[in-house]
């Protein structure tokens, strides 16, 4: 009657926090300080990063600039901080703006099946059976370059994904014995599905969002670095990575900065998002 | 019978599945009197669950139904969903067999009950939240207030069980169907449950069918019992009757195979034979492969008839079914 797999609720989980996986607690300590020097960037970035200085010409690392400086002598380190700002945002509205249609899409898919499911899930496959940054890359050449267009584009790559899991986490839930109950006590069908499906469903979708955040910012890099996302006067990392290329041997740290701030988001999404897959996804835990 | 608030007439149930279509239910007809308990027994598998799922109108898409059921003189088979949804939960509520996996695990148990409320009446949440406490003291949870906001795992399987029963209560229900609700607790919370739903059944009126395999709880509850087996209906009759007189062959060997004290140890009576494939059963009688009365006319499916006022038996060898099975027996053989 019911199917054999531990019900780790997340509602309870919660309550006993989120973070008890060292990994978990380690990635989280490192996004709230990455978000805290992308939100007060203005505050953190000790020069403007637009300021043009010919004296320090690719000039090396030192006490008042970290990171050194640029073909143009500006700032490293503050031109880090204010792409790293558009950067995150790329990364994590596009995966928010994924995250709010994928799952709806898959929770109705998979909970109402037949006809509804084929309706929505096929053209969501045909989406999936792309190559991501080709797709990211013709939906820019229709309409036009710019870091809210690179935005869309990655919500469209992660929508599908998203979509998927939540299908399938769906499909398990709603073959449960609770939500059969639920709709033994008369419960209407859009309650059932966002009172009991939606918070049972939604943990492993959770957790791939998180880390598909950090995807998102290498996605976004390598569409800016393609001279695809943002555009200047707005930096991103990917332009920055772009824009050092030719002096690499001169003066590696034009280059090495913005692809390290890349590398630590990236990990610390993953280590975050391994914690909540601890917490939320028992069928994690056993891989 | 006037005062039957149940009435299920030649009801077939049939699965559609890859190897065809799987005869879950056939011909049942019973009738359930207002305020009794109608205990429904029968191995595994032999159809009783979806019955009641088919009262309900839970089953799914998979299933086909046919015959009649009635409720309180309405007919169920055929509603529209958005009608029996109303039903369900309001007039007739469900028990399930396990409370480990019948609550929603994210969500608290107290408002498991006050959605039950909300879902048919147009109430208050504070009026919801009142009436669902006093339910959680009716069934005896103690300081329900402390107990409303926890989440299902927080409580014992008799509690759990308790706050599944507190839930199908929570409108007063005409009709409450009870599936197995005490298989998956250990004996001492068995009897505390059974207790519940007798203590229950008195104060309130509620009239219940309680399905299970466990002649004992339909011996300790019920006051009549109808016997399935394979999908069919083999007799119908009072608790007393059915353990002191058992008419059908099934009935007879499986009170044959409850154990006794006086048996010598690993000794278990068994039925020899098993259970007809679903798929494409024998015609006639289902249990005539294991029947040691075995006659050639049970090729034919006997109908459920009158023996005496409340003892109905679906069998041959009963002149009950001979007489009923005269005038248009052959008609009913050559159709199944």
């Amino acid at each position: 009657m019911s199917v054999a797999i531990p019900n780790v609720p997340a509602r309870t989980s919660r309550r006993r926090g989120i973070l008890t996986s060292r990994k978990g607690r380690v990635g989280f300590a490192i996004l709230l300080a990455l978000i805290a020097i992308a939100a007060f960037a203005p505050l953190i970035a000790p020069h403007d990063p637009n300021a043009i200085d010919a004296a320090r010409i690719l000039a090396p690392p030192d006490l008042a600039h970290p990171f050194g400086s640029d073909a143009l002598g500006r700032d490293v380190l503050s031109r880090v901080i204010y792409a790293y700002r558009v950067s995150l945002g790329v990364a994590v509205g596009s995966t928010l703006l994924a995250f709010l249609f994928g799952v709806p899409l898959g929770l109705y898919a998979g909970y109402h099946g037949g006809w509804v499911d084929t309706l929505i899930m096929r053209p969501i496959d045909m989406v999936l059976a792309l190559p991501a940054l080709l797709l990211a890359v013709a939906l820019i050449a229709i309409i036009g370059p710019g870091s809210d267009v690179a935005l869309l584009a990655i919500a469209v790559i992660y929508l599908p994904i998203l979509a998927r899991v939540v299908r399938s986490s769906t499909l398990v839930v709603a073959s449960q014995t609770y939500v059969e109950a639920a709709r033994a006590r008369g419960t209407p069908s859009r309650r059932i599905i966002t009172r009991h499906v939606l918070p049972n469903a939604i943990g492993p979708a959770i957790v791939q969002a998180t880390i598909l955040m950090g995807f998102a910012l290498q996605i976004e890099a390598a569409l800016s670095f393609l001279g695809l996302g943002a555009q200047p006067p707005t930096s991103s990392l990917g332009v920055m990575l772009a824009d050092g290329r030719d002096f690499l041997t001169q003066a590696p740290w034009i280059e090495i900065f913005p692809g390290v701030a890349i590398a630590i988001t990236v990990l610390a999404f993953n280590f975050f998002g391994d914690g909540l897959r601890t917490r939320l996804d028992p069928r994690g835990v056993a891989r | 019978m006037s005062d039957a608030i149940l009435t299920l007439e030649h009801v077939d149930v049939g699965f559609d599945t890859d190897d065809g279509s799987v005869s879950a239910v056939s011909d049942v007809s019973l009738s359930v009197a207002a305020g009794e308990i109608f205990g429904l027994v029968g191995e595994s598998g032999c159809g009783k669950t979806t019955l009641a799922m088919a009262t309900m109108g839970l089953l799914p898409v998979s299933a086909t139904v046919s015959g009649s059921v009635r409720f309180q003189g309405r007919e169920l088979v055929g509603l529209p969903p958005e009608d029996l949804r109303r039903l369900r939960g309001d007039r007739i509520s469900m028990v399930f067999q396990d409370p480990m996996t019948s609550l929603d695990p994210a969500f608290p148990i107290g408002e498991q009950i006050a959605e039950t409320i909300t879902a048919h009446r147009d109430v208050q949440r504070s009026h919801a939240r009142d009436r669902a406490l006093a339910l959680l003291a009716d069934v005896g949870i103690p300081e329900p207030e402390r107990r409303y906001g926890d989440a299902p795992h927080r409580l014992s399987g008799g509690m759990r069980q308790r706050v599944v029963i507190a839930t199908a209560l929570a409108n007063e229900p005409a009709l409450m169907l009870a599936d197995e609700p005490t298989t998956a607790l250990d004996v001492t919370i068995q009897s505390q449950i059974l207790d519940l739903l007798r203590d229950l059944r008195q104060r309130l009126r509620t009239t219940i069918v309680l399905i299970t395999h466990d002649l004992g709880v339909i011996a300790q509850l019920c006051d009549r019992v109808g016997v399935m087996y394979a999908g069919q209906l083999v007799e119908i009759a009072t608790v007393s009757e059915i353990f002191r007189a058992p008419r059908h062959p099934y009935t007879q060997a499986l009170l044959a195979a409850l154990p006794t004290q006086h048996q010598e140890p690993g000794s278990l009576r068994v039925i020899p034979g098993r259970v007809p494939n679903l798929i494409a059963p024998p015609p006639g009688c289902r249990f005539a492969s294991r029947c040691p009365h075995v006659m050639d006319v049970c090729t034919i499916v006997p109908p459920l008839a009158h023996e005496s006022a409340d003892h109905l038996i679906a069998c041959w060898l009963s002149e009950a079914t001979r007489e009923a099975g005269r005038p248009t027996g052959a008609a009913t053989g050559g159709a199944a």
